[in-house]
């Protein structure tokens, strides 16, 4: 095996253009498990430890390189409060949001609040940079629209932030769990809501009826958020699996969902 | 190749030809048998180690990847007849059962009290959320971090 660690995001794209087959290292909180299990045996690795455009952040951009220790510090609350629920302080130290990004798993933490801020992904490559919506970028349950010769930059959040923001989610125990389902909600000053499901479909979702409804609500009453939790519930498409069952993660995303709104308006 | 090491203090170079983990190179080719191997998953922080000053597991960590880095284990922390003041504590609050999660609490609850001296008890256990006891001793574990926070 070789690996090599570059200090700059042209020199990886240099070291990925000469080796396409190259595995791409950045927290290794995913990677690793792989490779410890034996079910990945890179022989050219590229490590992106020591690149130090990928840790850029601003109120604008996230790094693909940033850790959730980091971003734990972040002002937005919904961003704060999906790092500190990641894993463990010993995962949050080596993870990063381009990890998530490039895992693509559905129950990504970081991922409905790009969702939900329709954050827009960048990617680059020798040729250049593209950027993207979320949600061309995120295509199936551990897939996205990464192409081999490319890496991920990172992510911009638009202009104009939403002026309230809450994450929730629920796993078997508080720590170092994977969710079973998350949610996150933004409000504007106008009313103005957007909510982003996770871990209840083949990726992160907007539910966008739910969305519509209480948008339209200056001050939802509790008829008004009993019938966006029923929409949350409604939008959500998920499975049963080892974690658990499709009935109780509709039950229980709209619950979290509702609770999450109820934050935003206080 | 080859990966220069800085463990506890001393440059160490080895060969790695693989892409295995940091805690594999530790306990198989430096005898560095603190830190234990249990999940390889980043689930159990029984591997938990300081590398650059931050708590990770080193099972997570690509040997190779660590060239140049600090390691410490929880032989850098303290050795027989010379226990660091929390290895003493745990000693003193029972915090030590079977034993074999300890050395990555020890790492961890170092960890902590070098970033926040004083930390609640909410800090304490959100500290050592990352760390599993099999023998459920958390309670010791918790009192003996506490006593060696200052004002208590």
């Amino acid at each position: 095996m070789e690996i090599v660690r570059p200090d700059s995001v042209a020199g990886v794209l240099d070291a990925l253009a000469s080796h396409p087959d190259a595995l791409v290292l950045a927290g290794g909180t995913d990677t690793m498990v792989l490779v410890n299990a034996g079910a990945l045996r890179p022989e050219y690795v590229i490590s992106l430890r020591h690149v130090e455009d990928l840790k850029a952040w601003n109120a604008r951009f996230i790094g693909a390189g940033v850790t959730y220790a980091r971003l734990e510090e972040s002002e937005i609350a919904a961003l704060a409060e999906l790092s500190r629920t990641v894993g463990s302080p010993q995962i949050r130290a080596a993870g990063t949001l381009g990890g998530n990004l490039g895992t693509a798993s559905p129950a990504g933490d970081a991922l409905p609040f790009l969702a939900a801020v329709d954050a827009t992904i960048e990617l680059v490559s020798k040729h250049g940079s593209r950027t993207m919506p979320w949600d061309e970028f995120l295509i199936g349950p551990k897939q996205n629209a990464l192409e081999p010769a490319e890496i991920i930059l990172g992510a911009h959040l638009p202009d104009d932030m939403p002026w309230r923001t809450a994450f929730a989610k629920i796993g078997v125990r508080q720590a170092m769990v994977i969710s079973i389902a998350s949610v996150c909600v933004t409000r504007n000053e106008a009313g103005e809501t957007t909510v982003a499901l996770g871990a209840v479909g083949p990726t992160v979702l907007r539910a966008r009826r739910a969305e519509m409804m209480v948008s339209a609500e200056k001050d939802p009453d509790e008829a008004a958020l009993d019938e966006f939790q029923r929409l949350v519930s409604e939008e959500s498409r998920p499975i049963t699996d080892h974690r658990s069952t499709a009935e109780y993660r509709r039950m229980a995303v709209g619950v979290l969902a509702r609770r999450a709104l109820e934050r935003c308006l206080v | 190749m080859n990966v220069r090491l800085i463990v506890n203090g001393r440059t160490i170079n080895v060969e790695v030809t693989t892409p295995l983990s940091l805690l594999q190179v530790l306990r198989e080719e430096l005898g560095l048998l603190g830190t234990k191997d249990a999940c390889e998953q980043g689930e159990c922080g029984s591997c938990s180690i300081l590398l650059n000053g931050d708590l990770v597991c080193s099972c997570l960590v690509m040997a190779a990847d660590a060239d140049d880095l600090e390691v410490t284990t929880v032989e850098g922390i303290g050795t027989d007849g010379n226990l660091h003041p929390l290895q003493r504590a745990f000693v003193e609050h029972g915090a030590v059962q079977c034993g074999f999660c300890t050395p990555g609490f020890i790492v961890a609850g170092v960890h902590l009290l070098d970033q926040n001296p004083v930390p609640t008890s909410g800090e304490i256990r959100e500290a050592l959320s990352g760390n599993l006891c099999r023998c459920t001793g958390y309670g010791g574990i918790e009192r003996a971090i506490q006593s060696l926070v200052e004002g208590t």
